[in-house]
């Protein structure tokens, strides 16, 4: 059997269910036993604007996206006219049939900008500026072209079912357009009902309507149409495999570590955690009673990070999820937990800024924001998971080091993660550990003191409620009681006491979950985070024509692990450094930190994530000699 | 063992100016607590940054003096983790009614059961005496350049209006009263407000001790002072919402609302408004995880030799294919 690596994509309006479809699909084909790589991308705008799913299906592993589109679905105009130019020549695409004669001008979502360029395509195609215009473009390149008409379909529904209420469905079309594409593709159609009951699973009536849809479609699909050349195969289920979404993970990571009060304010990407959380609020813990988490809304970040810090004041993990402009806000209060030495983890969902910036979309801009937050010096572990797994597991480390080093963390994660879909084996909690440092259960003497020096400098940890544990905390400087104090020598001794916590975590975090090393070469990548799925890709495509590339993935960030890297590095030639923001932040540290520089940035801050071809073709252009020092990507819509 | 009030108090040298009015609020929570019998370590005093953030340094129980502005959010985080916990939030009125306002009306809204105490005084006194949100239009307290050029704000209604169950005010040199306002504020089910009267003697010369007493407002008659702070409870004043009626709630509010307007000759001290029928956040929790109180989050156990003991396989199934 040959190998099956394709891109299905589905677009329409915000809120006309396009999300539901690529679920629908998505969940199809991982029951098929394929493997799922799926990304939604949207406007800041509830309903109306362009939003559209990207779902990868293969039947080896796959951790990116690809620049390109093997069958576009489009039940509207604006999904035809943004994607068509980038379907492959060998691609298909299915649209409603009645809508060819739609003219660009009618479609008032579409920007001027994103006009002027595809009025300029067309007319070097010498194409009319209408759906017919770029179809027949499109059909010239060797596209498939499977005309649908969605209207008719619920039409002749209604009248066999005989039922009037479904001729106006149109909610429907969703359902319709995934069905008809399962069909040309050729996925068994008991895989395709099956995942449409999960997806309404909590509606039985809409669920049994949509299946009878899904079913009629599908079969006017293989009937009416002729097969698409590429077939999408049944292989072997992998047990215990999930379809998670990125977010899912750092929440599960949550519960299962012992996060029990998580407070937020809303902001995309990142208050999906926290509706998850509170979603799933009391769940079973072993040989106890009920656990739960309290989950606060409060009403600001501010707010939000001051409550996580009075919270984990009475020994509780606590965590606040949030984005950058959220982020922002919480400046203060992280100086705060770090000169009295509280754990906290902020669980930080990048999305591009500056400023409000592009709010729904994806970067990883917030790099050296993370590290200097807050005013004066004080330690911060700064920590970034590079996919959904990841995710699950680095959340219980975060906790760990917070509660181990008495000390703020936070932990990277960005939209291109929070809004992936993909299967995943099965998180495993067993491979967790818990630790939570010096925190006192019990003081039996007098004369506790918060602050009272020890031998690696880290203090028993008291907390609110414990007799004989009083002690007092302030953002001033202060005493071994927590009292202000503004004495030199002192402050000599709390400053010192605070900074060593990062050599001491430099010492004892395992260098593998400092950064990881996928293979040393003369060409080394760099990169952290999110890039990671694209750069594992892309040096797959390069090793398959021949090119060998190293690759590191650093996921401890401050304090950075200069020794380690350095000496993995010490062979390399050339040192590329990929990531998704304008100033090349981790090339910045890497320049300030080791005594070398990186010779090549590959950089993308368009707030689309990067493809493997992009990775591919831009390495390759390094290693071929034929780059600049700094190439900008730029694909996706 | 029974602690004293001298239990509650901490050896910590204090540095306010002579005469300032933080003095007799301290004393009052201090006697407050000793008062109540509440066990040092069951109690914690969260307060702001100002003259009146070091508060939580002069009293012997668990003290956390947080951020400008922030000492609300802080406080909540705490009782909500750990609800066994009694706590007091203490601060300015530039700390809670102005960096901190979006706080002050988000936590009225929560009604979480503590209480929060307002220095007010007028003026930033830590910084050397500018306006502050209370200080009244067109003042020209000491330390101003100019008059006050903004309209004061009211403590007492914002409270009210923002849906604070307990809302009382106390002066600083009524120690006596002040302590029984705290006890009561400190019992009440819900979120307690107290604005305390804090005349600063350094910077604000206006709303001194003397004014407060009515130096300046002979009485023509008996050729004595008339003070301007009075008791409500002396005038008869109900402030309890007794019955649970939209009737009876506006006709307490409406009556609290319209004495919280009371100032310059008449200033009204006391209960302003109760109302224990709103239930507080801690039971609109167990409305939700029935066993919040019981096993709340700083009493859960998550861990068993180093393992989760959290089992999230069903949350997992759900995830399956």
């Amino acid at each position: 059997m040959s190998s099956i690596d394709l891109t299905w994509v589905i677009g329409g309006p915000q809120g006309g269910g396009v999300e539901t479809a690529a679920n629908i699909f998505a969940g199809a084909c991982a029951g098929c036993g394929l493997k799922i790589f799926g990304k939604r991308e949207y406007y800041s705008n509830i309903k109306g604007e362009h939003s559209y799913f990207g779902v990868r299906v293969s039947d080896k592993t796959i951790r990116s996206n690809v620049s390109g589109i093997t069958m576009l679905v489009g039940f509207d105009s604006e999904t035809i006219f943004r994607h068509v130019e980038d379907v492959f020549d060998d691609g298909a695409i299915v649209y409603e049939s009645e809508l060819t004669g739609m003219k660009m001008d009618e479609v008032h979502t579409l920007d001027a900008q994103f006009k002027e360029r595809l009025k300029k395509y067309l007319t070097s195609k010498n194409k009319p500026f209408t759906i017919q215009g770029l179809l027949d473009e499109a059909k010239e390149r060797g596209i498939t072209l499977y005309p649908v008409s969605f209207r008719e379909i619920l039409a002749n529904l209604s009248d066999e079912t005989k039922n009037p209420k479904i001729r106006g469905m149109f909610r429907m079309q969703n359902v319709l357009a995934v069905s008809v594409s399962l069909g040309l593709l050729g996925l068994p159609p008991d895989t395709l009902l099956k995942s449409v009951g999960t997806i309404f699973s909590r509606k039985a009536e809409i669920a049994e309507m949509n299946k009878v849809a899904a079913n009629y479609a599908y079969n006017l699909a293989t009937v009416k149409y002729s097969k698409f050349k590429y077939q999408l195969p049944q292989i072997p289920k992998e047990e215990h495999t999930m379809l998670v979404q990125g977010f899912q993970s750092t929440s599960l990571g949550k519960i299962a570590c012992g996060c029990r009060f998580q407070s937020y304010y809303p902001i995309t990407p990142a208050s999906d955690e926290s509706v998850f959380l509170e979603s799933n609020e009391i769940f079973e813990v072993e040989n106890n009673r009920p656990g739960s988490t309290l989950v606060v809304q409060t009403e600001d970040e501010i707010s939000a990070i001051g409550m996580i810090i009075g919270a984990s004041l009475t020994g509780t993990r606590s965590s606040t999820s949030t984005s950058g402009p959220g982020f922002s806000l919480m400046a203060e209060a992280l100086g705060w937990a770090g000169i009295n030495e509280v754990p906290i983890v902020v669980t930080l969902y990048q999305r591009s800024g500056p400023s409000t910036g592009l709010p729904t979309r994806h970067g990883q801009d917030d790099l050296l924001f993370a590290i200097h937050a807050g005013h004066g010096d004080f330690p911060r572990i700064v920590y970034a998971s590079g996919d959904t797994e990841e995710g699950f597991y680095d959340t219980a480390k975060c906790f760990n080091f917070a509660d181990v080093y008495q000390i703020p963390v936070i932990h990277m994660m960005d939209k291109f993660i929070a809004s992936t879909v993909s299967t995943v084996p099965r998180f495993d909690s067993t491979k967790i550990t818990i630790q939570r440092g010096k925190l006192l259960e019990k003081i039996e003497d007098a004369g506790y003191k918060r602050f009272t020096p020890s031998p690696d400098g880290i203090s028993p940890r008291s907390r609110l409620g414990l007799e004989n544990g009083i002690f007092w905390n302030t953002g001033d400087e202060s005493d071994q009681e927590g009292h202000i104090s503004e004495d030199p020598e002192n402050r000599i001794y709390k400053m010192d006491k605070r900074a060593h916590k990062l050599d001491l975590a430099l010492e004892q975090i395992p260098k593998e979950d400092q950064a990881i090393n996928y293979g040393i070469s003369d060409f080394c990548i760099i990169s952290w985070g999110s890039a990671k799925g694209p750069i594992l890709d892309g040096i797959d495509m390069l090793k398959k024509e021949g090119y060998k590339v190293g690759f590191i993935q650093i996921k401890m960030l401050h304090p950075f692990p200069t020794g380690y890297v350095q000496s993995l590095l010490s062979g390399v030639k050339t040192i590329i450094d990929i990531e998704a923001n304008q100033a090349g932040q981790l090339g910045s540290l890497f320049n300030e930190h080791l005594d070398r520089k990186v010779d090549y940035y590959i950089l993308k801050y368009t707030g689309r994530p990067m493809t493997c071809n992009e990775v591919f073709d831009s390495v390759k252009k390094i290693i071929d000699n034929k780059a600049e020092k700094k190439q900008v990507l730029t694909y996706g819509v | 063992m029974a602690s004293n009030l001298a239990d509650y108090k901490t050896e910590v040298h204090n540095d306010w100016c002579p005469g300032c009015g933080d003095f007799g609020i301290v004393s009052a929570i201090q006697m407050a607590l000793a008062e109540m019998q509440v066990p040092r370590h069951k109690a914690a005093i969260f307060s702001g940054v100002g003259c009146s953030g070091k508060t939580s340094h002069f009293i012997n129980t668990y003290g956390v003096h947080t951020l400008h502005g922030r000492v609300l959010a802080f406080s909540q985080g705490a009782k909500l983790a750990n609800p066994e916990m009694t706590i007091i939030a203490a601060g300015g009125d530039g700390d809670g009614l102005g960096i901190g306002a979006g706080h002050f009306v988000a936590a009225g809204r929560r009604n979480v059961d503590m209480t929060y105490i307002i220095f007010n005084n007028g003026v930033y006194g830590l910084t050397k005496g500018q306006a502050s949100p209370t200080l009244k239009l067109g003042l020209k307290t000491k330390s101003l350049p100019e008059p006050n050029v903004n309209q004061s704000v009211n403590p007492i209604a914002l409270a009210i209006a923002s849906g604070y169950t307990f809302v009382a005010r106390g002066y600083a040199y009524d120690v006596r009263q002040l302590k029984d306002l705290i006890i009561a504020a400190v019992k009440h089910r819900g979120l307690s407000f107290l604005d305390v009267l804090q005349p600063c003697p350094t910077y604000n010369d206006i709303n001194t001790r003397d004014w407060f007493s009515g130096l300046d407002n002979i009485d023509e008659m008996t050729n004595k002072p008339m003070p301007r702070i009075y008791k409500l409870e002396d005038t008869g004043y109900d402030p309890l919402v007794h019955i649970d009626s939209p009737e009876e709630e506006n006709e307490k509010l409406t009556q609290a609302l319209i004495k919280s307007n009371e100032w310059d000759s008449k200033i009204p001290t006391g209960i302003f408004y109760k109302n224990e029928i709103i239930a507080p956040y801690d039971e609109r929790m167990a409305g939700r995880i029935p066993n919040y109180l019981e096993n709340p989050p700083a009493y859960q156990e998550i861990s068993s030799g180093g393992k989760s003991i959290t089992n999230i396989s069903k949350m997992l199934d759900a995830l399956e294919i």
